[in-house]
């Protein structure tokens, strides 16, 4: 008999501290799926980063450690020049990534560090209570932006494409979880950068466009539906860089 | 290099990196500024030797969470900056330290505040000793005054950090990071202690976290009763000085570092001239020689001179020290100013009165 579905062997059997509707679990089971698929729970060590993931580590069976706010590629830098043997991922927001730890994060992939990182994109810092984040939309209302993002708050950049530029980077590319085929496809594209750090090509980065219902203040399902219209439009997807490709 | 008996004629900042090496730390992650840059410079050169890393970092911000997350694998590692660079450290000691992780952190001091200037300066005292860093923490803070010195405060270094879980700091400045004296080196120390509490992959065990965080206020008070217990077994244990003429000493001079090399030959000359003056010169700067200055104001030594290369930082714990037994008289020079013995001897003369005999 095969079992056709069950909780992977990498997640924790807990409950999560996400609210309902959010798709941070959703990415954690991806994450986890890989893990196991590639047989590589005994040899992953993970690092959490600071905002609504900072207690990935709870929900992991794998060895983790706790980042600074925006350090999580510094830390895994770490981790991985002292353990090359080991199948290093960050697990980051867009506020941790792209705004306190773009320094860290560029410079991991220029280096090409032999990591994984994983950015949750939903335009906002959740764990602080809705701020504004570097990729929060134009016009979006949030708690500092109370009349909504406007031109003196600067506008929302792409960091997957920023990554794709670096020398070191060997796999970059950004999915979204808002509907069942598009989370195949971002499990396949964590697949792939878990595949290429194993095979030592470089650094590797996926992008996940998820929601944030509770901070967005709408339904899961309105929230998915922003993150298919006005955030697909602002961050599209694809593979920006994919070396087995030449692309 | 070759394990040896010989003295080999080093750089202070050189020989800091020959002796990490020698101590088992095979990961440094360095970031240029002067007047510590000899340091990075030889760990690049001599890592690839003994199969170790050398990783130029970004920042001193990415330099020192590397080391974090080096450190959190159960490797010996270790960073080093000048004063600018060192306050960037500070977030990196703060989460080492609640998470318990082992490091050697090197802080070669320059002349402050802000920018200020690359010459040799002590005014990261407070910074080093009082926390700087946020929450409640100390580290072990070892001050060599010569570069055979700084070579085995280095080795010790290593040792404590590993037995405290806990960065443990070398406090030089510019003058003894750029000094060349001749040095000893002891043999090659292999780390190959075993650490039940490092990140290697979760293979037939339950999976290891390490973190700064806890939620509960009652949890993370815990936590942190745990850490000062471990603080209270560094005071105990930790405390080094060196008192230099102070048995029938009427005053003692107290400094640290290359200011205390300097009252050295200043309290020779005093002595030569008769004066019945001694050297007090804390080692260990947290934890602080206390009980030793203590004793001596209790043994009747009525005045103190301490001499800082900034405005007088460490005279709080002298103060604190001697608890209103005797007079601390101060002596600091700021801006990269080095005090001579000259001038050192003048101040004693001012303290001492006309008391020569």
């Amino acid at each position: 008999m095969k079992q056709l579905a069950g909780m992977p062997q990498a997640m924790s059997p807990v409950v999560t501290h996400y609210c309902p509707g959010c798709s941070h679990g959703v990415v954690h089971r991806l994450i986890a799926e890989v893990i196991d698929e590639l047989g590589i729970r005994e040899r992953t060590i993970g690092v959490a980063s600071v905002g609504c993931s900072v207690l990935a580590y709870n929900y992991f069976e794998t060895d983790f450690v706790q980042a600074p706010h925006g350090r999580a590629p510094a830390v895994a830098t770490g981790v991985k020049r002292a353990r090359p043997d080991t199948v290093v991922f960050t697990y980051q927001g867009d506020g941790d990534m792209a705004a306190i730890g773009t320094s860290e994060i560029i410079h991991a992939a220029a280096r090409g560090e032999k990591i994984t990182a994983i950015m949750y994109n939903n335009t906002i810092y959740g764990m602080t209570g809705g701020q504004m984040s570097p990729t929060t939309l134009m016009g979006a209302v949030t708690a500092t932006t109370p009349y909504g993002r406007g031109e003196e708050a600067g506008h929302p950049y792409r960091m997957a494409e920023i990554l794709a530029s670096m020398p070191g980077a060997a796999y970059v590319a950004r999915t979204h979880v808002a509907d069942v085929g598009n989370i195949v496809k971002t499990k396949r594209a964590i697949k792939k950068a878990f595949e290429l750090q194993l095979q030592g090509k470089g650094f590797t980065m996926v992008e996940v466009l998820g929601n944030c219902p509770t901070n967005w203040g709408i339904t899961p399902s309105e929230g998915n539906a922003y993150v298919m219209g006005e955030m697909l439009q602002a961050f599209p997807l694809g593979e920006f860089k994919d070396v087995t490709k030449g692309v | 290099m070759t394990e040896n008996m010989h003295l080999t004629m080093m750089k202070g900042n050189e020989a800091l990196g020959e002796a990490a090496i020698r101590a088992g730390c095979r990961f440094f992650f360095g970031y240029p500024i002067t007047p510590q840059s000899e340091l990075p410079a030889y760990m690049a050169r001599r890592m690839p030797e003994v199969s170790g890393t050398y990783l130029q970092a970004e920042s001193e911000l990415a330099a020192v969470n590397m080391v974090l997350g080096a450190a959190a694998t159960g490797v010996r590692a270790m960073t080093s900056s000048s004063s600018p660079g060192f306050s960037l450290k500070q977030e990196g000691i703060s989460y080492m330290i609640g998470s318990q992780l082992p490091c050697v952190v090197v802080n070669i001091m320059r002349g402050g505040p802000g920018l200020g200037n690359i010459q040799p300066a002590q005014g990261d005292y407070f910074q080093m000793v009082k926390g700087g860093g946020h929450g409640d923490y100390h580290m072990v803070t070892l001050a060599p005054s010569t570069v055979q010195e700084l070579v085995d405060l280095t080795m010790l270094a290593f040792e404590l950090a590993d037995q405290y879980r806990n960065p443990v700091a070398i406090l030089g400045d510019g003058l003894l990071g750029q000094t060349m004296e001749p040095v000893r080196f002891p043999g090659m120390k292999e780390d190959d202690a075993e650490k039940d509490w490092a990140l290697t992959g979760a293979k037939g065990r339950a999976k290891r976290v390490i973190t700064s965080l806890e939620l509960n206020p009652e949890n993370l008070e815990a936590h942190n009763l745990k850490l000062q217990e471990k603080f209270a077994r560094m005071k105990a244990n930790e405390i080094r000085w060196e008192e230099y003429l102070c048995s029938d000493a009427e005053m003692v001079v107290v400094a640290y570092g290359t200011a205390a090399r300097i009252a050295r030959a200043a309290v020779d000359a005093a002595r030569s001239i008769g004066y019945k003056v001694g050297l007090f010169r804390p080692i260990s700067l947290w934890p602080f020689p206390s009980a030793g200055l203590a004793r001596l104001a209790q043994n009747g030594v009525q005045r103190f001179l301490d001499v800082e290369m900034s405005s007088g930082q460490m005279i709080e714990d002298v103060q604190l020290a001697v608890l209103g037994q005797a007079k601390v008289h101060l002596y600091g020079r700021m801006g990269g100013v080095v005090p001579t013995p000259r001038e050192v001897l003048h101040e004693i003369q001012k303290v001492m009165g006309g008391e020569a005999k």
